[in-house]
């Protein structure tokens, strides 16, 4: 189906299915119930997981196929929120120019920062990237933002004020970011018995146009072109010796990842029409490197699971507070009930970055292929089971699962 | 006529004369053997060769064509192929990928983004790393990992992803170094039945003795930068000069 193959196709589908779904899938557990504080299933976040999917998706094709280990990639995050919010305030606050200009912008800005730091590779490259995106950083929050010249307006962040052109916007459009007036903040709550599920129409714009980029993803990693990428990672002696010149192919590759990284950008400033510096700091950019490793470097469906995966504990992980850990171990002896909430306290709230850190460096360890690879391990023990040890499938994994 | 023309190449590293005023010329169509000892500059001519090194003065022609300046893959569009001492293939990927590179190389030229194309549907293509694998006798491996094939197996597919582009040029830098004798013989007869098929004209780098004889129609030996003579396998094996530079020395 689509030109994909018989497994790449069921890949999408299953993909298709759980973002569509996912509403009901991410809120399991009934309103009110003491599990409730785990349903991930409201609007805020739920954006946020196919954001970051986008953002980890573009940002494999780059890391994930050539090899080449960008630092920098949340300059063009920035750069896409900055285009969108600009589109905004000029244009008008539907969100489709907006959106478009992001990725065009994040494209052109990705074409010159790779044309200059693909002149080098490895740790080189890395670093290249690194300063660029630092430098990206303190033009956005204070060079770009004087009252002579006002692109980013520093600190404050730019955002949409009452006194700004925006000349298509039409006299009844919503004053809020939208879809042809169906506004991204649009959100109808089912109640099923105890349950409530969120739909909105911000998440279900993002999910589909996620959807569309991780099928162009797919293309691109089955396409000759995606098989000259993972030569490049794989040995660009033999590239250049083969009449392939492997600097256009890494930049191509550079480009794509920033246009995707645009996108997620733009996609942001859409959900909440805002843009700061912030957003393009280095953590920002180790974040998405975390999430492709997380989920498993240079697979189709990790740099997603990845992107949740990290979005999941910082936003759920991070609210689970003493209160609530007593209220778990309540039924321990008043003395121990102390001792184990004390215990588990430093990796719980603001210190979900120390959980994550060791679930990271636990997969990174034990499973090099992330959590695809885990996935995998998980499913062949199930196999063997269920059909003896003798016929076992072969424990090895495949590069592009 | 002479496809491939050296003349008076030199190459200094620092104050090391690596090559001083070399002049060679390969023959169309020959096998064409270069041996010397340790050091002599046999490798660092044959990188002048394919863009991996500027010399510092002479000229290279192929086919009556400058390749000085140019890049590696500009070199090798023009019908140079080379082949690494250690085999260099893609280890990561599948040997019928690796086969496939070359032939989409030449197809596509140096760069092109068709990336939203299906290799699948490119039949032409697969059909020639099909054929080729083949050739290779390697058909039955076309799903493994390049990088878990034996050595000779590597040299194989590496000498295969040169052949599928139809080269002119083949240069061969110690093809059989470190192998076992089977898999050396099992090289020279593949190199035999290259040259056999094809309109192909081979320069090999090469110390073992017992490769050279059984292949080359000329022989160079380059001793300290410089070629102390060139002549064919019979005249060189009595040549006393060459005895004493280097024959001598190796046994
Ligand atoms: N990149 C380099 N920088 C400095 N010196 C070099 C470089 N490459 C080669 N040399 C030196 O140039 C001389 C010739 O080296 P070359 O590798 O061409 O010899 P060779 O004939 O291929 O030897 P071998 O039979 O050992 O492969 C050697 O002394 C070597 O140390
Ligand atoms: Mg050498």
């Amino acid at each position: 189906m689509l030109g994909l193959n018989k497994k790449d196709t069921s890949l999408l589908i299953i993909v298709a299915l759980l973002t569509l779904l996912a509403p009901f899938i991410l809120n399991p557990f009934p309103e009110g119930s003491a599990m409730a504080q785990f349903n991930a299933g409201y609007p805020d976040l739920m954006q946020r997981f196919v954001i970051f999917g986008i953002f980890a998706i573009g940002f494999n094709i780059l890391f994930g196929l050539t090899g080449y280990l960008s630092f920098g990639h949340a300059a063009f995050l920035g750069v896409g929120s900055y285009s969108a919010v600009w589109m905004f305030k000029l244009l008008s606050y539907n969100v489709i120019p907006a959106i478009a200009l992001s990725v065009v912008v994040a494209g052109l800005f990705s074409l010159l920062i790779g044309f200059v730091s693909l002149r080098r590779s490895g740790i080189y490259f890395s670093i290249l990237t690194l300063a660029f995106a630092q430098m990206s950083f303190a033009l956005a929050y204070s060079v770009l933002s004087n009252p002579k010249f006002n692109l980013t307006n520093g600190e404050t962040g730019l955002q949409v004020y009452a006194d700004d052109p925006q000349i298509l916007q039409g006299a009844n459009a919503p004053d809020l970011p939208h879809l042809f007036g169906l506004p991204m903040r649009a959100t109808y709550t089912m109640d099923v018995g105890a349950w409530s599920f969120d739909f909105n129409a911000g998440y279900y714009l993002c999910a589909v146009i996620m959807m569309v980029v991780f099928y162009l993803a797919i293309r691109i990693f089955r396409s000759p072109f995606g098989m000259m990428l993972r030569a490049v990672k794989s040995n660009q002696q033999r590239m250049n010796y083969t009449g392939l010149n492997s600097k256009p192919y890494t930049l191509a590759a550079f480009v794509i990842s920033g246009m995707y990284a645009g996108l997620a950008g733009g996609l942001m400033a859409a959900m909440d029409p805002l843009a700061g510096a912030e957003r393009m700091q280095w953590t920002a950019s180790g974040e998405v490197v975390l999430m492709t490793i997380l989920g498993g470097t240079g697979t189709l469906i990790g740099p997603v699971l990845g992107a949740g995966f990290i979005k999941y504990f910082e936003n759920i992980f991070s609210k689970i507070n003493d209160n609530v850990l007593h209220s778990w171990f309540a039924f321990l002896p008043d003395g121990l009930e102390d001792a184990v909430v004390f215990l588990i306290h430093p990796f719980i709230g603001k210190g979900w970055h120390l959980t994550l850190g060791i679930l990271f460096m636990l997969v990174v360890i034990y499973l090099p292929g992330g959590l695809v690879e885990g996935g995998q391990r998980l499913l062949n023990w199930f196999k063997r089971k269920k059909t003896g040890a003798d016929d076992a499938p072969s424990g090895k994994t495949e590069p592009a699962e | 006529m002479a496809i491939l023309r050296v003349k008076d190449v030199s190459k200094r590293f620092g104050g090391l004369k690596a090559l001083t005023d070399v002049n060679l010329s390969v023959e169309e169509n020959s096998v064409h053997a270069i041996i010397g000892p340790n050091g002599a500059g046999k490798s660092t001519l044959l990188n002048c060769l394919v863009g991996k090194l500027m010399p510092d003065t002479g000229s290279v022609l192929f086919d009556n064509n400058s390749v000085l300046g140019l890049e590696p893959f500009q070199i090798n569009q023009m019908g140079i192929s080379r082949v690494f001492q250690t085999p260099e293939i893609f280890g990561e990927l599948t040997v019928m990928e690796n086969m496939l590179i070359p032939i989409f190389a030449m197809r596509d030229g140096a760069f092109r983004m068709h990336a939203y194309e299906t290799i699948a549907n490119e039949k032409v293509v697969v059909e020639q790393a099909e054929a080729m694998l083949e050739e290779m006798n390697m058909a039955d491996k076309r799903e493994m990992h390049a990088a878990s094939l034996s050595r000779g197996d590597k040299r194989r597919l590496e000498i295969g992803m040169c052949l599928s582009q139809n080269p002119r040029l083949l240069l061969l830098d110690e093809p059989t170094a470190g192998m076992a004798r089977a898999d050396t013989n099992n090289t020279i007869d593949l190199l035999k039945q290259i040259k056999e098929e094809r309109d192909i004209t081979i320069a090999i780098i090469e110390h073992d003795m017992h490769v050279v004889f059984s292949l080359a129609e000329r022989i160079t030996v380059l001793a300290q930068g410089t070629p102390l003579v060139e002549d064919t396998p019979e005249n060189i094996r009595g040549n006393p000069k060459v005895r004493e530079a280097y024959l001598g020395e190796a046994a």
